[in-house]
């Protein structure tokens, strides 16, 4: 089966786990490329391709301020992502709500029984 | 008592893994008991989705668990395993083999992290392929399917 390109899946683009992080690190707040050097510990040439890969699956946008190139998170471009997971979520959401009730009446029993 | 319920977390730390995180207004062995007897097991494994025809647990290192869970339409899926470690209201470690894909076996690690009377409940699902971990997301569950469904149409469409 043929594999998309890493540069136009957001799938493809967010397996590298460095790529990842950086989206972790991008999810608080806006960051200059030198802040994302330091706090990922990598060369910068490194770090900046990762993020031009980020970029051409619009999961990130850059803007120019001064002489600095400050990246941040573009949520929408991840909802595919979260799309993909969010019915296995729902699945054990509802299955946690049902152990909630079970625990309800352990706590009850213990409550009573004084073991 | 109405405790407002949370969602669960799920995260994909790596490529093969899969993490799933819940809080739970209950003590960390109570929550081990319902995780781990097969009478309580089968009150909330299905959620509402179907009923759990089989719950097997022979909880000790070695020991084998099967779980067969039938949907109102009759559509039955079962899952089984065996225990690798365990340490009781803490720890629970287990592989994990969903009998439609028995090639893609993954390595389940349970902790409950009690901390002022409540429980932290995680599960880790480490598969050994970026395809059996992707599967795993994709099946299980009717919408999970769909989702599954749609998303091999639309790679097949791009063939």
């Amino acid at each position: 089966m043929a594999r998309a390109a890493t540069t136009t899946d957001t799938f493809n683009a967010i397996a590298e786990p460095r790529r990842r992080q950086i989206l972790d690190l991008l999810a608080d707040r806006e960051r200059p490329v030198n802040d994302l050097v330091d706090l990922l510990g990598l060369p910068q040439p490194q770090v900046s391709k990762h993020l031009r890969v980020l970029r051409e699956v619009g999961a990130v946008h850059v803007r120019e301020l001064g002489r600095q190139r400050l990246y941040s998170l573009n949520g929408r471009a991840l909802k595919p992502v979260h799309d993909w997971v969010q019915p296995f979520e729902a699945a054990w959401s509802e299955r946690f709500e049902a152990l909630d009730a079970v625990l309800d009446e352990l706590k009850k029993e213990e409550g009573h029984g004084g073991d | 008592m109405a405790v407002t319920s949370q969602s669960a977390k799920v995260t994909l730390p790596t490529d093969t893994q899969i993490k799933i995180e819940r809080e739970f207004d209950a003590p960390a062995h109570l929550v081990y008991r319902a995780y781990t007897e097969p009478e309580l097991v089968r009150r909330w494994w299905t959620a509402k989705r179907g009923e759990m025809t089989v719950v097997d647990i022979d909880l000790r290192v070695g020991g084998g668990w099967r779980y067969v869970m039938e949907s109102p339409d009759g559509f039955e899926v079962a899952f089984h395993g065996e225990y690798r470690e365990i340490v009781p209201g803490e720890r629970l470690v287990s592989t994990e083999v969903y009998e439609a894909m028995p090639d893609a076996a993954a390595l389940d690690t349970v902790t409950f992290e009690e901390r002022h009377g409540r429980t932290l409940l995680t599960i880790l699902v480490e598969h050994t392929r970026k395809e059996h971990r992707d599967a795993h997301v994709e099946s299980g569950m009717e919408e999970g399917l769909q989702d599954a469904l749609d998303l091999l149409e639309q790679v097949a469409a791009t063939l």
